[in-house]
């Protein structure tokens, strides 16, 4: 008996299934949103010759929280900590990422100390979101133990946010205009003990990992995809990396002020999981690289731009985009001109990445589509919305 | 009656070999209520030493350091609602937890704990032991079947082709182990479980040592096989957690699902007390034929006490470690207590008479339990494979070395002879 819920899925070609001897026909598998590797409440349903997968299809929503049209409701003042509870693992970025966007639209530029200030936590943001992918890919694959050692190392980042902003996760550290927290005494000192402290960490999980045969087994030529699909899905951030395309916003079109830090973007060539698990470590280091050069070079100046007391920016619209953990993380917002958003639009890295899924699994086993979801780094708050 | 009890008391062979009912019946309930037991710690161990090597510390609120979680987690599934599905095949779902643990269970009639202290030995042991273990995956099977439900039918289908491969690896690795036993001056081999340890003392090698690596290729294959054969990580695939949700246990729930743990927990002590007996000597302490003379068997022979007293100093140790706090008053008394407890099992086994009684299952004990302290750090170490890697691994890795070791063992048996 097939459920009803799978019956509208018109490119599975469902239709009636055959009955064999022995009734050895296909098998469609609901995975989530209750499944202990689909990170939150995502449902795939897998179409399964035996392990075989022969067609997915992914069900989402089941967290649709309505934001963008929340926006629309509110100010832009008002709605500034909605964005965090998008990608609530890189909240920083999702709020840089608005507020620049708003910025632009208003005409007003961050002061330096802000923009250094705000590069400071996105980067330790990236670090912690990494963190988070490969304890939970890890733990998908099988391996228990990096998960609990990457927890570990991410918890001193949380220690910096919330001694910061009062708040670990959903931050809300940046304001239309800089940012609203003078940083407190010690600031500089905590992030250079951090970058020292997690340098080895690093090479810890690589130790764990890398050459680990059952890793390499697990995660080399699965889940492939061509720079080409990559373009044509539009996927981005370290997925599109990991095909060999040296595409990374904060070089292509630099924002906040990442123009004046000297780092590298990682790319590998085989488009597996496994290079997407390399270009994703070798970032971590190039992000540590970047706070260890602005921490240095943090001038002394106002924290906050003159932002009018109601912000109210001329008709008109923007699109910007940041390079958030999991890739191209855009806002296109229009303006009638009043203290509202007429329209926003984000354009959710995960949400995009996940297209590339069934692309990624089709003809390979179910363990796979496991690595697969976990190796494309979605976080389901951002893909409802 | 009372002639019956005590003729067997002076006998140098198993109960079972006696054919003493009494004793056999004995012997039956202590190794029942020891492997019960050696379970409840087990699973202690398995969550404490997980999470030190995790860095977290595991259970720590029933009781000290969480000494009394197994006995809390199954009060709780005994009281737990009993689910069968509505769909289910109830006969069969009733039936397959049952079923593993049954086989888990029976396979510890032929294990020899000492010379004389196993049930019975049987002229066909290791053959018993290998032909039950595997009715498990049958338990396992109906359970994935009974269920009615896609996850675990998976579930059920990768222990089977797992077992099924994995067995034959095994069985190989075992036949080049029981050749070893026929390269005597007789040339005759055994089965029995008994006679293989003695053919161990009586060519005065471990097995896993005979004709290096020859005997180290079969064990290596038959310790890679008996995780698989277990069914845990990182060959864990039928119960693949991120895969398949909890695989062919999926539908099980309380007393059931625990009957599953208590059937896959033995069965790893039974595997792991064949890996012992065939190629680690068994019940024998080290350089059994080397170190001899009274002065080393007096020294070997305080092995026992010694350790239960190493383990009562490190109870000590944390005992004078807990917070001073009121709060943790009973806590410490209990720890301190088990500590006690501990110390005095120790003392009591420098007893001369009981020394001499318990070295045997002393060694074997001690074998077996680093094999599941191995069990455990692969658990830490290794993702998981996936099915068809396992596969490749069984049949196009395993399956050739162990032939070729069988062989060659074969070959160099008969020129050295």
């Amino acid at each position: 008996m097939t459920t009803d819920a799978t019956k509208y899925l018109s490119h599975l070609e469902l239709g009636e299934r055959e009955q064999t001897f022995l009734d050895s026909n296909e098998l469609i598998i609901n995975m989530g949103p209750q499944h202990p590797a689909t990170h939150g409440v995502l449902r795939v349903i897998l179409k399964l010759d035996g392990e075989k997968v022969l067609g997915t299809e992914c069900v989402i929503g089941y967290l649709h929280r309505g934001v963008e049209k929340i926006a629309e409701n509110r100010t832009y003042t008002m709605f500034n900590p909605y964005v965090d509870r998008m990608d609530y693992v890189a909240a920083v970025s999702n709020g840089l990422g608005y507020c620049e966007a708003v910025e632009k639209l208003l005409n007003i530029e961050a002061p330096p100390r802000a923009n250094f200030v705000r590069v400071i936590l996105t980067e330790l943001n990236r670090i912690a979101s990494h963190q988070l992918w490969l304890g939970t890919h890890a733990l998908d694959i099988g391996a228990m133990t990096p998960l609990f050692y990457t927890f570990r190392d991410r918890e001193e980042i949380l220690k910096i946010f919330e001694k910061y902003c009062g708040a670990r996760l959903t931050t809300h550290a940046f304001r239309i205009g800089g940012c609203l927290y003078e940083t407190y005494d010690g600031f500089e000192r905590d992030v250079k003990k951090f970058v020292d402290f997690v340098r080895p960490k690093i090479d810890e999980y690589e130790e764990l990992l890398t050459t680990n045969r059952i890793w390499v087994e697990r995660t080399k030529g699965v889940g492939f995809i061509s720079p080409k699909d990559c373009i044509a899905l539009g996927v981005t951030g370290p997925v599109l990396r990991a095909s060999g395309v040296k595409w990374d916003i904060r070089k292509a079109q630099p924002y906040a002020n990442y123009k004046e830090f000297d780092f590298e973007i990682p790319t590998g060539q085989n488009g597996d999981t496994y290079d997407r698990y390399l270009v994703r470590l070798a970032e971590m280091r190039q992000s540590l690289r970047i706070i260890s050069q602005a921490v240095q070079r943090i001038p002394e100046g106002p924290i906050m731009a003159k932002v009018p007391k109601v912000i109210k920016p001329p008709v008109g619209e923007i699109y910007h985009s940041i390079e958030a953990p999991k890739g191209e993380l855009g806002y296109f917002i229009v303006s009638d001109g009043s203290t509202q958003p007429y329209r926003v639009r984000v354009r959710p890295p995960s949400f995009v990445n996940l297209q590339a899924l069934d692309l990624m699994v089709r003809g390979q086993l179910v363990a796979d589509v496991i690595a697969v979801i976990g190796t494309l780094d979605i976080v389901l708050g951002e893909v409802d919305r | 009656m009372l002639d019956y009890i005590t003729s067997y008391l002076n006998a140098n062979v198993t109960p079972g070999q006696a054919g003493n009912m009494f004793w056999a019946f004995v012997y039956i309930m202590v190794v029942f209520l020891g492997i019960s037991l050696a379970v409840v710690a087990m699973n202690w161990l398995e969550r404490k030493a997980l999470a030190h090597m995790q860095v977290r510390l595991g259970p720590m609120r029933v009781g000290p350091h969480g000494l009394l979680q197994p006995i809390a987690d199954a009060i709780k599934l005994l009281l737990k609602e009993d689910i069968i599905p509505e769909r289910a095949d109830k006969a069969v779902f009733w039936l397959a937890p049952f079923m593993v643990v049954m086989a888990a269970f029976t396979t510890y009639i032929v294990v020899p704990f000492g010379p004389t202290h196993a049930i019975t030995d049987m002229n066909i042991g290791i053959l018993f032991m290998l032909g039950v273990s595997s009715l498990g995956v049958l338990g396992i099977v109906m359970a994935g079947w009974a269920s009615n439900s896609n996850y675990p039918l998976i579930g059920a289908l990768r222990s089977s082709a797992q077992m099924i491969s994995y067995e034959v690896a095994m069985g190989m690795a075992v036949v080049s182990a029981v050749l070893m036993t026929s390269l005597n001056d007789k040339g005759i081999g055994t089965l029995s479980m008994i006679g293989i340890v003695q053919a161990q003392q009586e060519q005065g090698i471990w097995f896993v040592f005979k004709y290096f690596p020859l005997g180290l290729i079969a064990f290596v294959i038959f310790a890679i096989a008996m995780v698989a054969e277990t069914n845990r990580a990182p060959f864990d695939l039928p119960e693949a957690e991120s895969e398949l949700t909890a695989g062919f246990h999926t539908e099980y729930s309380g007393f059931r699902w625990s009957l599953f743990m208590l059937g896959e927990y033995a069965a790893m002590i039974a595997v792991s007390s064949v890996a012992v007996t065939l190629w680690l000597g068994g019940w024998l302490r080290p350089f059994p034929n080397t170190l001899t003379g009274p002065g080393w068997d007096f020294l070997f022979s305080l092995f026992p006490g010694a350790t239960f007293l190493l383990l009562a100093g490190f109870t000590f140790l944390g005992v004078m470690r807990m917070p001073k706090h009121p709060y943790f008053k009973i806590q410490t008394i209990g720890l301190g207590a088990f500590g006690g407890a501990l110390g005095l099992i120790g003392l009591i086994l420098f007893v001369p008479l009981v020394r001499d009684r318990v070295q045997d299952i002393y060694w074997f004990v001690a074998k077996v339990a680093v094999f599941m302290y191995l069990y455990i750090w692969y658990r830490a170490t290794f993702p998981r494979y996936r099915f068809d890697q396992l596969m490749k691994v069984g049949w196009k890795v395993l399956l050739p070395t162990s032939i070729a070791a069988l062989i060659a063992t074969a070959i160099v048996g008969v020129v050295l002879k």
